[in-house]
C-alpha cells in the first residue's frame, strides 16, 4: 500500500473567484483534477492485469480491501507508455473507485477563474474530450480535467 | 425505484410492520424468531462486513508468515484466532443472506387481489423460496419480481372462457422457480398464458422504426422479443392489452443489469412465456480453486470444478487432437478442452497446441454441458469474498467477480459460463456436441487404432497400427537400386522398400521415414512423407476404392482418409519378389483353400481379405452368424472358419455350438477371432466348440492358427 498523502488542506476553502486543484504531471504535462474529487494518493502499486479489458484499463490493485480499477491515462490520452513507478489518484465515479495511474503528483493549487480559458479548437479532439478547460499558471499551461468524460470510456474510442 | 437502505427509524418500520405480521400468520414456525430479531441499520452490516473482510486478509497474512516458521509459539493461538475469524466472517455472511422467499412474501396475496379483479383463475407456484441471497441484491430484485409476476397475471394469463377455448385448463399458472447456478442465482417466471404477440410487436417495431422488414423477416424470434425490453416500446397505448406484456419491461431490465444481472425472455405465442433473470452473487464467500495462467492467477468457483486431471506428454492422460480440436479422453468419455490463455487472449489463437508439457486441466460442469480448461498450475483452494467487478469490465463474460487473495494481490473470479459461452461460440456447441456423441459411439463399437501419414500428396491415408512392426527413418544413403527397386538393408536382410504410388518421391537426403510392416519372416518397407497421428478410430470404410492399393475411404478426425491396402503392398513386393510368376500375385485360384470370414464389422472384413489372400487363402465373407449358417444350409463347404465373438444377433460362441451340432460343417476347423482374448474367454471358446481362439490384435497369431487347423484337422 503507498503512503497515501492529505490531500484536503483545510485553508482550501475558495473564494467564489477561485478553484482549488490537484496538480499532476503526465508526460511533462501540468494537469489539474478538482480536489475534492481526490481520495487517495498512491505510490506504484502492484496491478492485477486484466485480460480482455479496454486498453485503457492498466488492471485491479488493492486498496486497504477495496478493489480499485487501474486506468492507464497516458492511454487515455494517446501517448506513449509509461516506464514503471509511476503515481496514482484515487477518484471515484459513480460510487466505483477509480485508480488514475500518472507520472507524479506535486502540490495543490488555488487558481483564480480570471486565468480559466476554455479548449483551444485545435486541440487534440482525444484532449478536448477529457479536458474542461485550460488554466494560464506562470509556470505554463494547465488542463483540467473532467473525470466523468475521463472514465467514460464510449467515448474512448474517439 | 426507491428503496430505503436504512430501516432504522420509526416510521418506515412501522409501515412495514403489518406485512411482516401478515406473512408471519401462515408461518407459526417463524413467529417466534420473529419477536426476537431486532432491526439493524444496514450501513452497520455493511461496516462489519468490510471490517471482517480486512480481518479476513490479515488473518490469511498471518497464517502464511507463520506457515513457514517451524514450531513457533504463535501456531496454536493462531489457529484460534482463524477458527474465530472464520466463524465471524459466516455469521456477518449470514446476517446479510436471507431467503428469496421473503421477496415472494406478498405475491400471493398480489395475485388473489389480481384474480378477484380480472376475473381469472391463476394457480401461482413457488420453488426455491430458500434459495438464499445477498439482502442489498433482494431489496434491488423484489419490485422487479413483483411487476413481472403482476404483468404475467394481467397480461399473460387469459380469461378462463378464453382459456378453456385455447383448450387448456381454466386456471393459468404463474411458476416462479429460483435456485443457484454457478455463482448466480436463477430466477425465472414462467407463466402459460397467450404469450407475446409477435404481430403487434413487429408492427410495433416497424412504427417505431427500429428496423425494416427486411430485417425482421431475417431476424430471429428471441431477438424481436427482446423489442419489449426497449425503453418506451411497450407503452398501453402502443400494445394494447391484447399484447401488453412487457409494461415497464425497461424498468425491470435496468433495475437488473444495475445490479449485474441479466433477463432473458422466451416466448411462445399462445403457450406462455418464461422469463430469466440471472442475478451474479454480487456479496458471498465462495471456496475458489486458485489456478495460473500465462503467470497471471485466477479464481474458480468450486461449486463448478468438477475434477482435476494433470497431463503430459509422458502421463498416462494427454491432450489429443481431432484435426484442429483438442480434446481429452476422460474415462469412458471425450471432453472438450478450452485453453484458458487463449480464451482470454494471452496468447494468440493457435491450433499449434503444446501437448508435451504439463498442464492442468479443470473439468467444469455449467449445466449439463462439461469441459475442461487448461490452466498451467493449479494451488490450493482459498475463500473469496466475490466483489463484482468495474462497470466497465461487466461486458467481459469470462468473469465473474474479483477479490483479494491473502497475500493482498487483486485476482479476477472466471466464470465458467462465460467461458463456455465464448468458447462454443468459436468452436460451435454443436459441434463439440457431435464430438462427444461420436466419441461415445466410438467407444460402443469396435475402435482401431490407426497410423495416419502423407504420402505423395498431400491427403491422408491411414494403416491400422496392428499391421505396423514398427516406425523407421533410414538414411537415404543406405537405400540400394536393384532392378529398378529400393531395397535396404535392414536387420540383416534385404528389405524391399516400395512407394505408394509412383508420383511419390523418396527423399534426395536425409532420412526417409518408412512403415515397416512384417509377415512372417519377410519384411517390408513402404516409404512416407510423414508421419501424421496415431488415432483411435471406429473405421467404416465408406467408399470403395478401384485403385488396388486402396481398401477404400474413411473419414477419420472429420477427413476422408484412404485406408491403405497393406496386403496389395506384400503381395506387390513379394508376389514379384519371390515367386516372380506373371500369372498374377494370387496363385492358382483352385488350389487354395477356402475360408469364411464371419464379421460383423466391414473394417475387418475389408481388412482380412486381402491379408488371407496374400497367405494364398480364397476367401468367402458372412456379416453375420445367421449369414454363414445359410451358406451352409445353401451346400458350401469351406477347409476352416473364422468367426468374430461380438456380433448382432448369434454371438460367436452360439454360432460355434450351431456349427458343431449340424453334421454338414462338424468338421470344419473353426477359429474365434476376438478383440477379447483374455484366459476366460479362451475357455468359453474351446467350450463352445472352437479349434482355436486368436486375438483381433496379433495378426500374425490368426495365420498361424489357419496353417495349424488345416495341417491337422482341415480339409483342404
Amino acid at each position: 500500500m503507498g503512503t497515501a498523502i492529505a490531500v484536503a488542506r483545510p485553508g482550501a476553502l475558495a473564494t467564489t473567484a477561485s478553484a482549488d486543484f490537484l496538480t499532476l504531471t503526465i508526460a511533462g504535462q501540468r494537469f489539474g483534477l478538482p480536489v475534492a474529487s481526490v481520495q487517495d494518493v498512491l505510490g506504484p502499486q502492484k496491478i492485477t492485469r486484466i485480460p480482455l479489458s479496454p486498453p485503457e484499463i492498466a488492471g485491479a490493485l488493492n486498496l486497504r480491501g477495496r478493489i480499485v480499477t487501474a486506468v492507464d491515462i497516458r492511454r487515455r490520452l494517446g501517448l506513449p507508455a509509461a516506464e514503471a513507478g509511476g503515481m496514482s489518484v484515487v477518484v471515484e465515479h459513480h460510487g466505483e473507485p477509480y485508480s488514475l495511474m500518472i507520472d507524479s503528483v506535486s502540490e495543490v493549487l488555488s487558481l483564480p477563474a480570471q486565468a480559466f480559458e476554455a479548449n483551444p479548437p485545435t486541440l487534440n479532439p482525444r484532449w478536448r474530450e477529457v479536458s474542461a478547460g485550460i488554466y494560464r499558471l506562470n509556470e505554463g499551461l494547465l488542463v483540467v480535467l473532467e473525470i466523468d468524460r475521463l472514465l467514460d470510456f464510449s467515448r474512448a474510442a474517439a | 425505484m426507491a428503496i430505503s437502505t436504512t430501516n432504522i427509524d420509526g416510521a418506515p418500520a412501522l409501515a412495514v410492520n403489518p406485512d411482516a405480521v401478515r406473512s408471519d400468520a401462515g408461518e407459526t414456525s417463524v413467529g417466534s424468531v420473529a419477536t426476537q430479531s431486532i432491526r439493524v441499520s444496514v450501513d452497520l452490516l455493511e461496516n462489519l462486513m468490510t471490517m471482517v473482510s480486512e480481518l479476513v486478509l490479515t488473518r490469511n497474512q498471518l497464517l502464511q508468515m507463520v506457515r513457514s516458521l517451524d514450531n513457533s509459539e504463535f501456531t496454536v493461538p493462531l489457529q484460534r484466532l482463524s477458527h474465530v475469524t472464520t466463524e465471524l466472517q459466516e455469521g456477518v455472511m449470514k446476517t446479510r443472506m436471507q431467503p428469496i422467499g421473503n421477496a415472494w412474501a406478498k405475491l400471493p396475496r398480489i395475485v388473489r387481489d389480481l384474480t378477484v379483479e380480472l376475473g381469472k383463475k391463476i394457480d401461482l407456484q413457488m420453488h426455491g423460496a430458500e434459495t438464499e441471497l445477498d439482502r442489498q441484491v433482494l431489496e434491488l430484485i423484489k419490485d422487479p419480481l413483483t411487476h413481472m409476476v403482476r404483468n404475467a397475471a394481467d397480461h399473460g394469463i387469459e380469461l378462463p372462457a378464453d382459456r378453456l377455448q385455447a383448450g387448456k385448463a381454466e386456471a393459468g399458472r404463474i411458476t416462479l422457480n429460483a435456485f443457484h447456478e454457478g455463482g448466480h442465482i436463477v430466477i425465472e417466471i414462467r407463466d402459460d398464458g397467450r404469450g407475446l404477440n409477435m404481430r403487434r410487436i413487429r408492427q410495433r417495431v416497424l412504427e417505431d422504426g427500429l428496423a425494416t422488414e427486411a430485417e425482421l423477416d431475417v431476424m430471429p424470434a428471441q431477438q424481436l422479443q427482446a423489442f419489449v425490453f426497449r425503453p418506451g416500446f411497450s407503452t398501453a397505448q402502443a400494445v394494447t392489452s391484447i399484447s401488453g406484456r412487457g409494461v415497464g419491461m425497461d424498468v425491470v431490465k435496468t433495475n437488473i443489469e444495475k445490479i449485474g444481472g441479466t433477463v432473458e425472455l422466451k416466448s411462445d405465442e399462445g403457450r406462455g412465456a418464461v422469463f430469466t433473470i440471472k442475478i451474479p452473487l454480487t456479496l458471498a464467500i465462495v471456496s475458489a480453486l486458485i489456478v495460473e495462467c500465462a503467470d497471471e492467477r485466477y479464481a474458480i468457483p468450486q461449486t463448478s470444478v468438477v475434477e482435476l486431471v494433470r497431463v503430459s506428454g509422458v502421463s498416462e492422460m494427454k491432450i489429443e487432437r481431432i484435426n484442429d480440436t483438442a480434446v481429452l479422453r476422460l474415462r469412458d468419455r471425450l471432453l472438450p478442452l478450452v485453453f484458458l490463455d487463449q480464451a482470454l487472449r494471452l496468447v494468440p489463437v493457435t491450433y499449434d497446441i503444446d501437448t508435451q508439457s504439463e498442464k492442468f486441466i479443470i473439468v467444469a460442469m455449467v449445466g449439463s454441458y462439461q469441459f475442461g480448461i487448461v490452466v498451467d498450475r493449479v494451488f490450493d483452494t482459498e475463500e473469496i469474498v466475490v466483489k463484482p467487478v468495474a462497470p466497465i469490465l461487466r461486458d467481459i463474460p469470462m468473469f465473474s467477480g474479483n477479490t483479494i487473495l491473502g497475500d493482498g494481490s487483486v485476482i479476477m473470479i472466471l466464470d465458467p459460463n462465460g467461458i463456455a459461452a465464448a468458447s462454443s461460440a468459436t468452436a460451435a456447441t454443436e459441434s463439440t456436441a457431435t464430438v462427444i456423441d461420436d466419441a461415445r459411439q466410438l467407444r460402443t463399437a469396435e475402435s482401431t487404432a490407426l497410423l495416419v501419414f502423407t504420402a505423395g500428396g498431400r491427403e491422408p491415408r491411414a494403416v491400422p497400427l496392428s499391421l505396423v512392426a514398427r516406425l523407421e527413418e533410414i538414411d537415404v544413403g543406405q537405400i540400394e537400386t536393384a532392378d529398378g527397386r529400393h531395397v535396404v538393408q535392414y536387420r540383416g536382410q534385404l528389405m524391399p522398400l516400395v512407394a505408394m504410388r509412383d508420383s511419390f518421391r523418396m527423399r534426395a537426403e536425409g532420412r526417409q521415414p518408412i512403415l515397416v510392416f512384417s509377415d512372417r519372416d519377410s519384411t517390408l518397407g513402404l516409404m512416407v512423407d510423414e508421419i501424421v497421428d496415431i488415432v483411435e478410430s471406429d473405421m467404416n470404410i465408406e467408399l470403395r476404392s478401384t485403385d488396388p492399393g486402396i481398401l477404400g475411404s474413411a473419414v477419420i478426425s472429420g477427413q476422408a482418409t484412404e485406408i491403405i491396402d497393406v496386403g496389395y503392398f506384400l503381395t506387390r513386393a513379394f508376389g514379384d519378389w519371390f515367386k516372380n510368376h506373371d500369372d498374377g500375385p494370387f496363385g492358382q485360384p483352385n488350389d487354395r483353400p477356402r475360408v469364411l470370414l464371419v464379421d460383423d464389422s466391414p473394417f475387418f472384413r475389408n481388412l482380412m481379405i486381402p491379408l488371407l489372400s496374400v497367405q494364398g487363402y480364397q476367401v468367402e465373407t458372412a456379416e453375420t452368424a445367421e449369414g454363414a449358417l445359410k451358406r451352409r444350409d445353401g451346400g458350401e463347404r469351406f477347409s476352416a472358419i473364422v468367426s468374430d465373438i461380438e456380433m448382432p444377433g448369434m454371438n460367436g460362441f452360439d454360432f460355434a455350438a450351431a456349427v458343431r451340432d449340424d453334421a454338414r460343417w462338424r468338421d470344419t476347423p473353426i477359429i474365434a477371432h476376438s478383440t477379447h482374448a483374455s484366459a476366460a474367454d479362451f475357455a468359453r471358446g474351446h467350450q463352445a466348440g472352437f479349434t482355436d481362439y486368436v486375438s483381433k490384435a496379433d495378426r500374425g497369431a490368426l495365420l498361424q492358427a489357419l496353417a495349424q487347423v488345416l495341417a491337422t484337422g482341415g480339409r483342404a
